[in-house]
């Protein structure tokens, strides 16, 4: 459950934008989840809304959360091939899956591409956690 | 926005000091020296950390002799420790799989490393740096407040590279505790020059040790050199003084 440790930087970096920006109240954080990192949306929804719980302004239990999956794009540095994570994950034991999950880049390791057979390729999309907005007052 | 960077001073927060072994060149015994130095401090009671930025060439798994290093998923990432030093590295990842890398993945890792890892309180954290100038460099510098002490040997080209790192290191404001000569023949030594020359204390030599190649790979037979009795008189020593 490291979703909890990805929670607490979320957190952290609203406060410092509101106090860079001088927000009193953050109303909304909108995050995007790129598959890559298989992060779980509940356990890091739950950690997200026990820690605003606990918090007092300029974020608080009135700020609301909204996640969205985004796709995990990879393209191959040397064909220049596309394709989308999901297809290489079925290919992958739960060990590897589980080390991506902590770093991503670890996927130069366990994933080729299915055209050229490099290791050579770019995270175009779905990375991992990402702040889209922040919404303030 | 990356939220990342935003707690990774929170999860360094209660390291006293963080001491990145670099210099520069490649091959000049950053990696055993950054190794043995958290095994010496470690055994002399210290709660010492190590952690390897060296994605491209890893090798402190190779010589602490480390296995099973997944770190337990708690509310982070905690490290396995080995020998008394809490150990994290790419490789506690991919194991004995390579992992090409170019500079924004690299920076990717680091930031992802730095900001999950719960490394608890630690009096040092020892890091082995990758040789040159790139990313990993620039990283450490952006990222974490490192000491950095500079590796150099007694060639010519190695101590060449080092004025640069050294260049480098200063432009950038980043802290130096001082040069350390490696596989040194006991001769005037063109490092303690370099020092001099940059008014950083010239920490000491360290000779070069036949008997530690056969050490590498058993953390008990590498405390046991006089590699190892070198680190801890010369740099040990130092850090405590700090
Ligand atoms: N003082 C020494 N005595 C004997 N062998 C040494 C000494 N210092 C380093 N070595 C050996 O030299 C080799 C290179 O050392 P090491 O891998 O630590 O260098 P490095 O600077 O980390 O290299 P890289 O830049 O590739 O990461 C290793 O085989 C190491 O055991
Ligand atoms: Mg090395
Ligand atoms: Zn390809």
């Amino acid at each position: 459950m490291h979703e909890w440790a990805l929670a607490e930087a979320v957190i952290s970096t609203a406060v410092e934008f509101a106090e860079k920006t001088g927000f009193e109240h953050i109303t909304e954080i909108e995050i995007s989840i790129g598959e890559l990192q298989q992060i779980e949306e509940d356990p890091f929804l739950f950690a997200l809304e026990e820690m605003l719980k606990e918090k007092s302004k300029p974020v608080d239990k009135n700020t609301k959360i909204t996640l969205e999956k985004e796709n995990a794009i990879l393209k191959c540095k040397s064909c220049k091939h596309e394709w989308d994570y999901l297809n290489a994950l079925n290919e992958l034991d739960e060990e590897k899956v589980e080390s991506i999950h902590f770093v991503p880049e670890v996927s130069h390791a366990f994933i080729k591409c299915p055209k050229c057979n490099s290791p050579d390729f770019e995270i175009t999309n779905g990375r991992g956690v990402w702040i889209n907005n922040i919404i303030g007052k | 926005m990356d939220p990342r960077p935003g707690i990774i001073k929170e999860r360094l927060k209660s390291i006293k000091q963080t001491i990145a072994v670099s210099g520069g060149k490649g091959g000049i015994g950053k990696s055993v020296t950054s190794t043995v130095l958290s095994l010496v401090l470690a055994d002399a009671g210290y709660k010492t950390g190590l952690l390897d930025l060296d994605f491209c060439g890893a090798s402190t798994q190779t010589i602490l002799g480390a296995k099973n290093t997944f770190p337990k998923e708690e509310n982070g990432a905690v490290p396995i420790t080995i020998n008394g030093v809490k150990f994290m590295s790419i490789t506690c990842f991919t194991q004995e799989t390579a992992t090409p890398m170019r500079g924004t993945d690299i920076t990717n890792a680091i930031t992802e490393l730095l900001a999950i890892t719960l490394w608890g309180d630690l009096d040092f954290l020892v890091i082995d740096m990758p040789p040159g100038l790139g990313d990993t460099l620039l990283d450490t510098i952006n990222l974490m407040k490192s000491n950095f002490l500079v590796m150099t040997t007694p060639s010519k080209t190695t101590v060449e590279i080092a004025k640069k790192h050294i260049e480098v290191l200063r432009q950038s404001n980043a802290q130096i505790i001082g040069v350390l000569e490696n596989m040194s023949r006991g001769e005037p030594s063109a490092s303690r020059e370099l020092a001099e020359k940059f008014d950083i204390p010239f920490i000491g030599q360290i000779n070069f040790d036949p008997k530690l190649e056969d050490a590498v790979g058993n953390a008990e037979k590498l405390l046991e050199t006089r590699f190892a009795k070198e680190i801890k008189s010369r740099v040990a020593k130092t850090l405590k003084s700090l």
